[in-house]
């Protein structure tokens, strides 16, 4: 499956992987129309598929790949029904800028909410069945016999009668000119060959010998370098800015003022700019933001926790949970709090942009090339048609690159250069204080248990920071964020469904009273199921203890109407062998929910002693519905108890004087080799809907962990991060 | 002038002697496989091997790796043959990738001075942080590079 490393193809695709100078300026010079492609180029049967000379085949990928193994997941659904051979498979990006001018051929470029297979799985197959109608129909034209006489695969095309057969390569030209078809029959999944296999990412190669050029990695002719310093204290502005000794420095052409609110120095290199940066003297303007700090911000929440104002919004809701928690003898109330996290991807936002009077190009590692595009074209003062947005393989994205402030302002310095190639990389230290951190919220949790001890009513208040409050603030200042009950909303159709609470309750009230902050909050990987399912499963494990009851005979019970999470949490428990003897200071941990459409349990076993956590084992199982790629499932959901463990264990931005303090990996550190532990994973889909698996498994890795730690020393960890609170 | 001993070829370099050694690999030398992840020796992005150990170039100053070797990712092989390049292909190690040139750097230069690393070896010396988290993959794929590595030995 090797590729060409390089470049900006001939019909302007980012193709393989690495983008280097030579091909720099080419894309915007290709016509690339549907009707305007050139005749030498490999033909093109339809918006997804092109049919090289050498039988190989290249499948595009609109969504991003960001580690999550989309790229490989979607090539597999397209060959799946292409019926092409899997080993010759390449693919490439196409472009917003394609899309724009093709009136959208590939649909969204959206790349979250562990959508990218889920949300387009019919459309690539379509587009895959379609092209290989039209080689069939190429090749029966051909041999001037009937299409329903011939069948394809491994890019072979057969004439059954006959015994005929030709290649794809040879009917390519030809296939590119036949009608295309109205419909198409997708192959039932239980008979698929190439979807639904193990098989190895398409992307590998290159990452393992240091080929592949992210983002941060590009290098243009005559390129110069940007670091930025943006305001600390978010929505603050740049009062006044002394660059005298800056601009004296080594490599230094230019300091600029970027928007309102950030200075950036441009040099020869960014060792040089970034060193430069820190001898430019800024004061900003930040009003009564600069009073904010953690304790205030906590403040703020716990008082949601008991407000009564109008704007309480109710998220979920059956019998009359507040009749039976008054009426009820006794009650049990917990509050719980999940703390503010930055994404911190491997690679630190960046962008390169070149923009002239009438053009701009530029390089964003976006988990959304279309939105990337609208960014770019603002930015730059033109319109979209003038502007592209090239698309390169993410150094990791969480969530954080569905933004674009990044990519704004590296349009906003290349303005200040015209004709000059700009890469605006931040710091790691940018990269922190410049986040959209996940949302902090706070949660009081009250339940009433029946004389038989069977969950009869319960309470959740959830007071915090909306994401889509802060994002679309004419939407949604004075309505209902129904994202914010993530995991814990009502059955309906999706996405509502996607992510409903899965319990069975008699009398159940979810509210939320909105209470924002001036840091701007942002999607990070699992959203607000995190929070919501580390709520809801570690206060279900304090209520079955309080009803002397088995923390998973308790949830089974709660779980009669919904098979497939019971199924799910069955086979953790199976595993992990719950409910037999453990060596001292071990307990174990389970966790269950449905989020993004899944599925997914944990069992987690841990020990304590001398205070001290070791998480030796967990098992995991995921329900996505449909597995395209198991191994990459797999992948993803020990990527999952990383970044979610990291972040309950060690990880919260806090705030002083308005700011974030924790702008580093040494402050915010991320789990490594010695603390993970063993992860068993069962992949077990039960077919009928399609389910995510890049963040599900996060919302059940903090509970699972600590209800063991629970199970282990009876002592109840409600404030993440675990950090240094006492175990003991 | 700096001269730099990398991947077996000398390099002069026209950049102040306190440049990391890191930015001296990517933006003078469009060495760009070694990467940048926090600048303080605290994630392992940037990890080369001078004289065949694992470093964290980004907090290097060029000057003290002169007159060392020093090896890059590019360098590890010519055709990603490295036992520890093999064992990643073969079990999918990286997902995005992006800390994975450091990750095997690290891997091979404790590969090299232990051959057979238990758990407990790795644990100790493979700090690097991966945000996808890949590290099961990571430990599995040292196993089996000392493995591979072994093999050839015999062969
Ligand atoms: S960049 Fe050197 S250790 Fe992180
Ligand atoms: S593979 Fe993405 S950070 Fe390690």
């Amino acid at each position: 499956m090797s590729r060409e490393a390089v470049c900006i193809s001939r019909r302007g695709f980012l193709a393989g992987s690495a983008a280097t100078g030579a091909g720099f300026m080419l894309a915007m010079k290709i016509p690339f129309g549907s009707d305007a492609h050139a005749d030498d180029l490999p033909p093109e049967i339809n918006a997804w598929v092109v049919v090289n000379d050498d039988d190989s085949v290249t499948i595009r990928i609109a969504r991003s790949e960001m580690g999550q193994g989309t790229l490989t997941g979607l090539a597999q659904l397209v060959a799946e029904e292409l019926e092409c051979d899997w080993d010759t498979v390449q693919w490439e990006f196409p472009t917003p800028g394609q899309s724009l001018a093709r009136e959208r051929p590939w649909g969204s470029f959206s790349t979250g909410g562990s959508l990218g297979i889920r949300s387009s799985h019919q459309y690539v197959r379509e587009g895959g069945a379609a092209a290989r109608t039209m080689l069939i129909a190429a090749a029966a034209k051909q041999w001037q016999v009937d299409a329903g006489e011939c069948s394809a695969r491994d890019s072979v095309i057969t004439h059954g009668p006959s015994g005929k057969t030709l290649t794809y390569g040879t009917v390519a030209a030809t296939a590119a000119t036949m009608e295309v078809p109205d419909e198409v029959t997708l192959k039932d999944p239980k008979d698929w060959r190439v979807a639904g296999k193990s098989k190895a990412r398409l992307d590998t190669r290159e990452k393992v010998d240091g080929s592949l050029r992210y983002g941060a990695d590009l290098t243009f002719p005559g390129m110069l370098h940007a670091a930025i310093h943006a305001c600390p204290v978010h929505g603050g502005t740049r009062k006044s800015v002394n660059a005298s000794k800056a601009e004296n420095m080594p490599g230094v052409h230019k300091v600029v003022e970027v928007g309102n609110d950030a200075v950036a120095v441009v040099a020869d290199s960014w060792w040089q700019a970034k060193t430069a940066l820190e001898a430019v003297d800024v004061i900003w303007e930040t009003g009564a933001a600069t009073e904010v700090n953690s304790e205030s911000i906590d403040q703020m929440m716990v008082e949601g926790l008991s407000a009564t104002e109008d704007r309480i919004f109710v998220g979920n809701q059956n019998g009359d949970a507040p009749a039976a928690l008054k009426a009820a003898k006794k009650t049990i109330t917990a509050d719980y709090r999940f703390p503010m996290q930055s994404h911190a991807p491997m690679e630190p936002m960046n962008t390169t942009a070149i923009w002239t009077e009438d053009s701009c190009e530029a390089w964003v590692p976006t988990q959304n090339g279309e939105a990337a595009l609208e960014a770019v074209a603002k930015a730059a003062g033109l319109f979209p048609e003038q502007c592209e947005v090239h698309k390169v393989i993410l150094g990791g994205g969480f969530g954080r690159r569905g933004m674009h402030d990044y990519a704004i302002q590296a349009v906003q310095i290349a303005r200040q250069f015209p004709g000059t190639p700009i890469k605006l990389l931040y710091s790691r230290e940018e990269d922190q204080r410049r986040g959209y951190y996940h949302p902090l919220t706070h949660a009081r949790m009250t339940a009433a248990l029946t004389d038989e001890g069977e969950l009869d009513a319960l309470h959740i208040r959830i007071s915090g920071i909306s994401i889509l409050a802060s994002l679309r603030p004419a939407l949604q200042a004075e309505t209902l964020d129904p994202f914010v009950f993530q995991s814990l909303g009502p059955d309906g159709d999706p996405p509502a469904g996607d992510h409903m609470g899965i319990y069975e309750v008699p009398n159940l009230l979810i509210d939320h009273a909105m209470r924002n902050i001036h840091l701007r909050p942002g999607f990070w990987r699992g959203v607000n199921a995190n929070q919501n399912v580390f709520y809801m499963e570690s206060f279900l494990d304090e209520v079955a203890q309080a009803a002397g009851k088995d923390p998973l005979t308790f949830r089974r019970g709660l779980l009669k109407s919904q098979p497939k999470a019971q199924a799910v949490l069955d086979v953790v428990a199976k595993k992990a062998g719950w409910g037999r003897e453990l060596p001292a200071s071990h307990g174990l941990g389970l966790a269950v929910c449905k989020s993004f459409g899944s599925f997914v349990a944990a069992c987690a076993e841990v020990s304590v002693i001398d205070g001290k956590l070791t998480m030796h084992k967990i098992w995991a199982a995921t329900d996505p519905g449909y597995a395209v790629n198991p191994q990459q499932i797999e992948a993803q959901i020990f990527g999952s108890f990383v970044y979610g463990l990291s972040g309950a264990l060690y990880q919260e931005m806090t705030v002083e004087d308005g700011a974030v303090v924790e702008e580093n990996f040494d402050t915010y550190p991320s789990m490594t080799l010695a603390q993970m532990p063993e992860v068993e994973s069962t992949v077990m889909p039960s077919g009928g809907f399609w389910g995510g698996v890049g963040e599900p498994t996060i919302s059940v890795a903090a509970p699972a962990v600590l209800n063991a730690v629970y199970a282990a020393t009876g002592k109840r960890i409600r404030h993440l991060p675990v950090k240094d609170q006492a175990l003991a | 002038m700096l001269k730099l001993t990398i991947n077996g070829e000398t390099r002069e370099v026209d950049a102040d002697p306190s440049t990391p050694l890191l930015w001296v690999l990517r933006d003078h030398l469009d060495l760009t496989g070694t990467k940048y992840g926090c600048g303080i020796a605290s994630c392992g992005a940037c990890t080369v091997h001078v004289n065949g150990r694992a470093v964290r170039s980004c907090v290097l100053p060029a000057s003290a790796a002169q007159g060392q070797q020093i090896t890059t990712i590019e360098g590890l092989s010519s055709d990603a043959s490295h036992p520890v390049q093999q064992a990643w292909v073969e079990l999918d190690t990286p997902q995005c990738g992006y800390c994975q040139p450091g990750m095997i750097m690290a891997s091979a230069a404790l590969l090299e001075e232990n051959p057979s690393p238990t758990d407990d070896d790795i644990n100790s010396k493979i700090t690097n942080i991966c945000r996808c988290g890949t590290l099961p993959r990571v430990r599995e794929g040292i196993h089996r590079a000392a493995e591979i590595a072994a093999k050839g030995e015999q062969a």
